[in-house]
This record gives C-alpha cells, structure tokens and sequence, in this order.
C-alpha cells in the first residue's frame, strides 16, 4: 500500500506570506485567550482544601460525591484511603469561607450519607507547582532553546535554520495554551507533560526536514533557495505526514478510550501534532528562508589561498 | 553487497535477552498487600506469620499468599484494593500495639524473579495511591542558630581577653545592616585592636568593619553569602537526611524524599494509610537539648510567682508532671548526638546514648562538676498554625517545649552514657525520639495531598488499555502499509517498548502519567526512525536502483535524518531531566531513555533483520515495501 506513489510537487513557499498571516492570526487569538479567558487551572495548579474523613461503615463513594455537590461543593474529589471507612476529600479553593465553615458544612454533607461521619481533619494545601518550581521550569525552557540553538547552528553551518526550529518550538505550545483557554479544558500537570511531548514532536520534524534541506543544497548549490526548500518539503512529505497518522492512532485511542483523566492529556497531544506538522513547514523553514538562507551558509566554499608557496 | 557483521547479531541478541528478563516481571504486574513490620524492627517469625494469616482466614478475609520477605515483614498479597482495606482494617485492629503496617504493593513475578531481584516498574503516586508531603525548610533559623553560636563564642574570647562589652546582637533578615551579621557594642573607650585580636579564632571566615554609634565604639562582623549559602545548603541536606531516617522508621515501601527547588523537601510515602500519624513522627519534631536542672531555687513557687530566678528557665509542661527550672546554658543539642539505642542496665530498661566529641568534651565538662544532681532532656516542638484575622489569612509560629525526661548525673561521663529510671516502652520511644535526630532546623508542612489508590485503579486500567489498543492500531497500519517491512518495524517497535520497560524497570524509576506521555513521544519517535528508513528505500526504488542498493542507501541516507533530530530531542530530555522536577522530570527520564533504545532497535535491530531476509547471496527481484 502506498500513499504517495508520486512525487508530489506542491509550492510551499510561493503561499508562504498568506500563512504567516494565518500563524500571526491564531498565535494572537491564542494570547487574547490566555488573557482573558486564562486557563482552567486544575487543582494541581491552584490548590484548594484537604479534608480526611472517618465513618463508622464502609461508605459509597458514589453518595457522599452528590450530598458534597448538594452542599455546594463542585468538582470535589473523593477517594477511598487506607481502609474502606476512610476517605479523602480534595476540593478547590474556598475564598469565601473560612475553615471552620468549610469543615462544618462537610461534615453535615457527609452525615447526611452516614449519620456517624466526623472529618478527622481539613487544611487548606498550597499548589503542587509551587512558584519556585515554575521559575525552574522557565530556567529549563530558556536553557533548552538555547542548547538546541547552538546544536543546529553547529550541525547545519548557519543560526537561520537556528532560529527557525526556536521559532516553531515557541508557535506549537502557544497554539495549545490557546485552544486551553478557548475550550476551558482542564489544565493540570498532565497537559504540561503533553504539551513537552508536543516539542518534542514538533523539533523532531522540523529537523527531518532541515536534513533534506541539507542534503538538496549539497546536489543543487545553483538552484533558488525557495525552490530546494519546497523540493525538501516535498520529498520528506510522505513520511511527515506516514509518521503523524500513526502517532495520531495511539493518541486518537488515548482520547476515546482513556477516559476522563487522559482526556486534556492527549487533546493536547492532538493538536500539537498538527501544530507541529503544520510549524515545521511553514515556520522553521520559511523563517529560514526569510532571514536570506542559502546553500552558501550550509557549505561555505572553502576560499583558496593565493599565497604562493614556491620560493 | 549487503552484509552485516557477525559480533552486531551478538551484540543485539545478548542485549534482548537481558532486557527481556528485567522486562519480564511487568507483565506479571504487582497485586495489592499488607505489609507488616515488628514496631522494634526485629523479623517477623514464621509463627507469627502463621498466626496473623490464620487470623485473617477465620475473619474470612480472603487473600492470595502470605510470606515474610528479605527484610523481615511479612507481606499479605490481594486479589483486589477491596479485600486489601478490609485486611488492613481488621489487621490493625488486633495487631496495631506491636505491628507498623502499610498498605503497599507487591510483584505477582513467580519467586523466582524476587530472589533474583528482578521487580517490576512500581507505580508513581499519581497511580498507585498515597501520601506527598511536601516541606519547606527554615533556612533563616539556621543561619540565626549559627550567628547565635558566633555571638556566643565572642562573648566567651572577650570575657577571658577581660575586654568589657556592653551587649551582642543579631539579625538574620530585615534589609537592615545588620542582617546576617552580628554587633558587637562596646562602653566607649575600649580597646578596639585588642577586642579584634581577640575575635580572630571564634570570628574567623567573618569579614568584621569597625562603626562606631552615640553609646560607643562597635564591631559588626558579616557572614559571607557563600557562608550563608552554605549554611542552608547543610541545613536542606541535614534535614533530608532526618527525614529519611524517620520516614524509613514508618516501614513503608519504597519511600522517596527529594529536595526540591531551594528551600523545599518533598516525602512521597506510597500505600500509606493515616496521615497523621506520619506527619507527628515526620515534621514535629524540631530541636533537643539536654541542660541542668537548677536545683538552689524551687520550681513550684517559681511557677506560682512567675518569679523565675536570673539565668533559668521555667518549664511547666514536663513528662514528670511538675514544672521544673532549668539552667539556660546548652550543654548538647540533639544535632550533635550520634546515636540512641534501647539497652539494659541493672536498674532496668535504658537508653544508651553517643554524642559527638564536641558536645562530649562540654558534657564531660558539665559532668565533672554536677555528679548528684539533675540533668533533664528538653524537646522543642514547631509548628506553623494558620488562622483568619480581618479576613486575611495569617501564618504564625507556634513553639512548644516539654521536658521529656530528667535525670540524675550518677558520675562522670563524657560522649557516651545511658539515661536511665524508664519504662521498656518510654526507653523505646526516647530513643526513637533522640534517634531520629532533632533537626538542624525548623521545617514546615506546605502541602499535603492525599492520593487514593482506587482512582489510580481505574486510571491505570483505561491508560494501560488505551494505550494497547492505540500500539496494536500502530502494528496492524506499519504492517499493511509497507508490508513485510512493517512487519520488521512493528518487531522493532515491540523490542524498544521492552528495552525501555527494562530500563526503567532497572533504575527503579517509577511509572506515572507523565511516563506514560513519554512512552507515547517514543513509540512516535521509534515509527518515525522506521517511516524515515522505509520512504528512502521507496525513493531508492523509485529511482531504479536494485532491491539491495536501495536498502543499503535508505538506512545510509536516513540516518543523518535519525540521528540529527534524535540528538536534538535528547538535548531537551537532558536539561529536564537535570532541572526539572515531579512530573516534568518524569516525563523526561522516560523520553531520554526512550530515544536511546530507539536509536540502537531502529537503526541497529532493523538493520540486522532486513540483512538477515534480504542480504548474502539471496536474490531479490522485488522488495515487499
């Protein structure tokens, strides 16, 4: 089976500025979002109240969730824990009351399950990503891009391809970030593991592509850059698109069939695939080429001295 | 032609084998148990094995296997987390005195991969269910302690130097001159040259300038920020260390405490059931000292008066139940004791105790001149109370301190002695006590969370089907589109999912959500590897280069492709990897991994499979790509 039997042909950088001004159009819409929808954090992002609870029977979980919503206590989280009497309540943040209100408004919730109910005890948990943690997540961000830069300016000959493939790294996770804020999707620690993956992806096959860039500018110094670049394009076409199928079916079934806690996990996954795929072509080659790219920077014609070397 | 050395099948082979075997245990999966330990850390029997498990049968509490394993506890194997609650329930209940138990999990690997010492990945906290604490460490209080050391020290070099001193201050924040630093004020006319020389064995490191205010001459000497630095660091380390002690007095599997980001330490504590409990042992805890009793003034009237005598301390919550005056001198701090152990002496049950020789050369100082009297050991507790004032949330410090044991001075002794007059059972716990060290510093619980392993349950069945569901939807499409060559990547593919379960399996690391978005990134960048190799060898084709050509170019033209933007992904698994934390360290130990073996299965495994079908002599018309 094949789908790619021909050598498609297809002029990538001919539409180029057209789709600058689509990338400008969703990156911005994906800021605004950011900004004034923000993200729906989750609770590893927020923190909220801890509560453990004992009960003199074993307790359906299933009750005590529905008396807490009737309580007026959304998105609660309960878990069984240690024994089948006790459990672990998480709710989110609680601005307008104080402990002692949270605590016995719980408390008359779960008794209304099991009369004998007491919560052993409640406190108020900071975020589990704490803001040091996110200063180090900027410092690892910065210092990744950095490294990556200087890899493929020292693999490729020229910061262009350089700052092309930052440039993508950068557009994927803010489109994203922007579908988060504009579905409101739940935003916890799992997406910041998908939207790593998507980088991952996302440099990946930028650097696919700049290999077969490498490799036409070395066959055809004499040809136009933008000509090399929409062969390159073409050519690692097939397998770009082989490669996102496939890694799309294990997402796809991560999305339909791995419930509920996966669900932002591999929606973001998703998109960032296509972001990638999309990114890869028209931001990190296309930005190369736009900061004047040619087959000169990758292999520089060794200049022949004219000292002459006789007596 | 296309050929490929002999020692590379070998070396391939060899590496399968090994990496089957570590992988193996993973497919047995862990099973819920119990784990049962001695409070005193001695084995378990076979007897008392025996006679729990019989306990657990007439309570028709239905388990799978019980054994005792390498490290003496017994663990209770379940079919379900249902059966397990119910066994813990009714196991603490009868053995909760004598027994530490925890909810925990074990391999279903026959015994003879855990004699080998071959376990499968254990689950992360987000699967598996548990207790994470995380604290912050007080690092201020810990350069305070130390300037308070420095001014004591000075107070000492300038009495014996006879040089008058009007008083010595601190501060160890505040924007202030003074922060980390001390002040040393003196009546004015003094002899400044003589007071440094003085200084310069207890100061020294300290950078001091001479200032002068309307009261007299001063001297401030600093801490240097690489001193200060330094000093938290120590404390951060020190009470990581404490905290693993005590967490490994808890009998939990497979604890880890981390220090996390500057001033943090995170506990995570898998299975474990009651919360408060382990956060009595872990954070409250703070500081020990041992100091004299002041026995010239009478401590009952000093309590009723409020009249406490110059140079003491009234404690009133004492183990003995009556108030007690205390001498203000530290004669050792619990920092500076070595070890603790339960002993017998001849007036029963005692704990021995080791100093460091520092605080024995003070202890043998103190000794020699106070046989006969009273000694008492103190216990500062801290903790951090938060509380609503106007509506804005407050966080003060509460200090608790409560004497927990006095004691008569029977002779001299320096760094080693015994404390005696105890119960066995108050012997047990003064020493757990002194054992698990006082901490160099105060830490604080910042957050707590609770993780119930039912959801991690469930989270773990739909996670684990999805994602076999979405490889075998990757096998079948690999070997429909490039037939017999798919068939090759998909035995590539399976060969790095058992490689990297091998890795994994290997260090211990363990599986959580994150892991599992790494897993994905890896089979994606493995089909990648396998897409790359395969389209160049149709382009080969295209061009009408023979079978085997066309082979031997596409993994030579590939591989720059493979290798290039594999190196490139690395480098972003690396720095996470080192400066990432939780989740995002996860994530990126699986993901450098991960590329690695997809490397060496898609360029190396692949390779020796299509040259062993295709390559020597065997001619081939047409390849099945």
């Amino acid at each position: 089976m094949e789908f790619f039997s021909h050598q498609t042909d297809f002029k990538f950088m001919a539409t180029r500025h057209v789709w600058y001004g689509l990338s400008a159009i969703l990156i911005i819409a994906s800021i605004v979002m950011l900004f004034t929808r923000g993200l729906n954090l989750a609770i590893d992002f927020t923190g909220g109240v801890s509560a453990q609870a004992n009960f003199p029977a074993t307790v359906d979980l299933g009750a005590v969730r529905t008396q807490l919503a009737v309580a007026g206590f959304r998105d609660a989280q309960v878990q069984n824990f240690g024994s089948l009497r006790n459990i672990a309540i998480r709710l989110p943040p609680q601005p307008k009351l104080g402990n002692q209100a949270v605590h016995d408004r719980v408390e008359s919730a779960l008794r209304a399950v099991n009369p004998g109910a007491t919560v052993q005890q409640l406190s108020v948990v900071g975020p589990q990503v704490g803001s040091q943690l996110e200063t180090s997540a900027a410092w690892a961000l910065g210092f990744t891009l950095l490294l990556i830069f200087l890899y493929i300016a020292f693999r490729f000959h020229t910061w262009r391809l350089s700052f092309g493939a930052i440039l993508a790294v950068l557009h994927d996770p803010i489109l994203v970030l922007g579908w988060f804020a504009a579905s409101q999707t739940s935003f916890d620690l799992a997406v910041v593991a998908a939207i790593l993956a998507v980088i991952g992806y996302s440099l990946n096959d930028t650097v696919v592509v700049f290999d077969r860039i490498r490799e036409r500018f070395e066959s055809n110094r004499r040809l136009a850059p933008n000509i090399v670049l929409d062969q390159s394009i073409n050519q690692t076409l097939s397998r770009t698109i082989m490669t996102k199928v496939v890694t799309s079916i294990v997402v796809v079934a991560l999305l339909v069939l791995g419930g509920p806690v996966l669900k932002g996990f591999s929606e973001a996954l998703l998109i960032g695939i296509l972001a990638g795929t999309y990114s890869s072509i028209y931001i990190s080659s296309a930005v190369a080429l736009e900061c004047g790219l040619t087959a000169e920077h990758i292999f520089p014609t060794i200049k022949k001295t004219a000292v002459d070397h006789l007596p | 032609m296309l050929e490929y050395a002999r020692w590379k099948y070998i070396l391939i082979a060899a590496v399968l084998l090994v990496a089957l075997l570590f992988a193996l245990p993973n497919v047995f999966g862990s099973a819920p148990a119990l784990q049962l330990a001695h409070r005193d850390h001695s084995p378990v029997t076979a007897a008392e094995a025996a006679s729990i498990t019989g306990y657990l049968r007439q309570q028709k509490v239905p388990f799978q296997k019980a054994y005792v394993d390498g490290s003496g506890r017994l663990m209770v194997q379940f079919a379900n987390v249902s059966d397990q609650f119910r066994g813990s329930d009714i196991a603490d209940a009868k053995y909760q005195r004598t027994y530490i138990s925890a909810l925990s999990f074990v391999p279903k690997a026959p015994a003879f991969f855990r004699a080998l010492g071959l376990k499968p990945m254990p689950l992360g906290l987000d699967l598996r269910g548990g207790l994470d604490l995380l604290y912050q460490v007080d690092v201020n209080s810990a350069v305070a302690q130390m300037l308070q050391n420095y001014s004591q020290d000075s107070a000492r070099a300038l009495a014996a130097a006879k040089i008058p001193v009007r008083n010595i201050t601190f501060a160890a924040t505040g924007g202030s001159v003074l922060q980390n630093a001390i002040r040393i004020a003196f009546p004015p006319g003094a002899d400044l040259a003589a007071a440094q020389q003085a200084l310069i064995t207890p100061l020294q490191g300290l950078s001091i300038t001479q200032d002068s205010s309307p009261a007299g001459p001063e001297l401030l000497a600093a801490m240097t920020p690489a001193e200060v630095k330094q000093r938290e660091d120590y404390a951060i380390e020190q009470s990581v260390t404490i905290l693993r002690n005590r967490v490994n007095q808890l009998g939990v599997s497979e604890p880890s405490v981390t220090r996390q980001g500057l001033d943090r330490i995170d506990v995570q504590l898998p299975g474990i059931q009651n919360a408060a409990e382990v956060k009595n042992l872990l954070g409250q805890i703070a500081q020990l000292e041992f100091r004299l009793q002041d026995e010239t003034a009478n401590a009952i009237q000093a309590a009723q008066s409020g009249n406490v005598p110059l140079g003491d301390k009234l404690y009133t919550n004492t183990a003995m139940g009556v108030p007690l005056l205390l001498k203000r001198e530290v004669i050792a701090t619990g920092d500076q004791l070595t070890n603790a152990t339960v002993g017998q002496s001849q007036q029963g049950p005692a704990v021995d105790v080791v100093l460091n020789s520092k605080a024995g050369d003070n202890m043998l100082r103190t000794t020699r001149q106070n046989v006969g009297k009273h000694m008492a050991v103190v216990l500062i507790e801290k903790h951090q109370e938060t509380s609503t004032v106007d509506g804005k949330k407050v966080t003060h410090e509460v200090t608790s301190e409560r004497v927990i044991n006095d004691a008569t001075i029977q002779g001299v002794f320096g760094d080693r002695f015994e404390i005696t007059g105890l119960s066995m059972g108050e012997a047990r716990d003064l020493a757990i006590l002194l054992r698990s060290g006082s901490l160099p510093t105060s830490i604080f619980l910042q957050n707590e969370q609770v993780i119930g392993p039912s959801l991690g349950q469930e989270n773990i069945r739909m996670g684990i089907a999805a994602l076999v569901i979405g490889m075998a939807g990757v096998l079948i499409f690999m070997a429909i589109y490039y037939k017999v060559f798919g068939l090759v990547a998909d035995l590539v593919l399976i060969a790095n999912v058992i490689l990297l379960a091998a890795l994994l399996s290997m260090m211990g690391a363990s599986l959580s959500l994150p892991g599992i978005a790494g897993i994905i990134l890896t089979v994606g960048i493995a089909v990648d590897a396998n897409v790359l190799i395969y389209e160049r060898i149709r382009e080969e084709i295209r061009k009408g280069v023979t079978p085997q050509a066309a082979i031997r170019a596409g993994f030579e033209k590939a591989f720059s492709a493979i290798a290039d933007s594999n190196i490139t992904t690395l480098i972003a698994g690396l720095v996470l990897w080192v400066f990432g934390t939780g989740a995002i360290r996860g994530f990126a130990v699986v993901l450098t991994l991960g590329i690695a073996t997809s490397m060496f299965t898609s360029l190396m495994g692949s390779r020796a499979l299509v040259t062993l079908m295709y390559g020597r002599k065997r001619k081939v018309a047409r390849l099945p790509i």
